[in-house]
């Protein structure tokens, strides 16, 4: 998995949480920089896929590793 | 007027499984970036109040899963037994909580963080005699008029 400048584990919530916490910790963050997240709601795959179409943010990566979802996502 | 997409509610009901789909909703349209209102109606109203004690009931609702083959127990008038109303509030709330499901009240302060307006219908406080010190801060007490001005110009607008 490439470098990423920072990381958000969004482990045991489901539905709408990852998204909400991925949104508010981009806030924070400067364009161009990588946000790593930890999911484990499978509807999260989805969910980012459609996050990243909606607000232009770049979906770098989507994987499952041990059965939990890991995104990487660059500030658009 | 902005270029950002808009998304309209009205939250009707005040039972706690019906709270959450306004909320949601709005709090994910935030997050993708729509501008977006909520208009509270007589008992959607219950979702702005300071303390969120909401309850769930199996009254009425044939479609709601019943823990531990319960309906298989219980007749639907045994359903209104007293006590049976808190009891499944009581198993609603642990299951939500271990799923992961958001807290109500964190959902409706992510709503208020992501500037979602939270408009409480004036009508329905004037008639239910509500008193507005129960409510939450920021929301905006308001008509039918007001709800228009928004939903004529949203994108989606949804009736929950």
């Amino acid at each position: 998995m490439a470098d990423f400048d920072q990381e958000l584990d969004a482990s045991g919530l489901n539905c709408p949480l990852p998204i909400l916490r991925a949104k508010k910790t981009l806030n924070g963050m400067e364009s161009g920089k990588i946000l790593h997240i930890i999911a484990t709601d499978p509807g999260s795959v989805k969910d980012f896929e459609a996050f990243a179409n909606q607000t232009g943010n770049e979906l770098m990566e989507s994987k499952e590793v041990g059965g939990k979802f890991e995104f990487l996502i660059k500030k658009v | 007027m902005s270029d950002e997409k808009k998304l309209a509610i009205i939250a009707t009901k005040g039972s706690l499984d019906w709270a959450y789909p306004p909320f949601i909703l709005a709090s994910t349209a935030a997050a993708l970036g729509y501008e977006t209102e909520i208009f509270f109606t007589f008992y959607g109203l219950q979702l702005l109040k300071k303390n969120l004690d909401l309850e769930v009931t199996p009254l009425g609702n044939p479609g709601m899963p019943m823990p531990m083959g319960m309906d298989k127990w219980f007749p639907v008038l045994g359903l209104a037994l007293p006590g049976m109303q808190g009891m499944m509030t009581g198993m609603m709330k642990k299951k939500m909580a271990s799923k992961g499901i958001a807290d109500l009240a964190e959902l409706r302060e992510l709503c208020q963080e992501a500037e979602v307006k939270l408009i409480a219908c004036q009508m329905t406080v004037d008639l239910f005699e509500m008193n507005t010190t129960e409510f939450i801060d920021g929301i905006e007490y308001a008509g039918a008029a007001r709800f228009f001005e928004f939903a004529g110009q949203s994108d989606i607008c949804l009736y929950i």
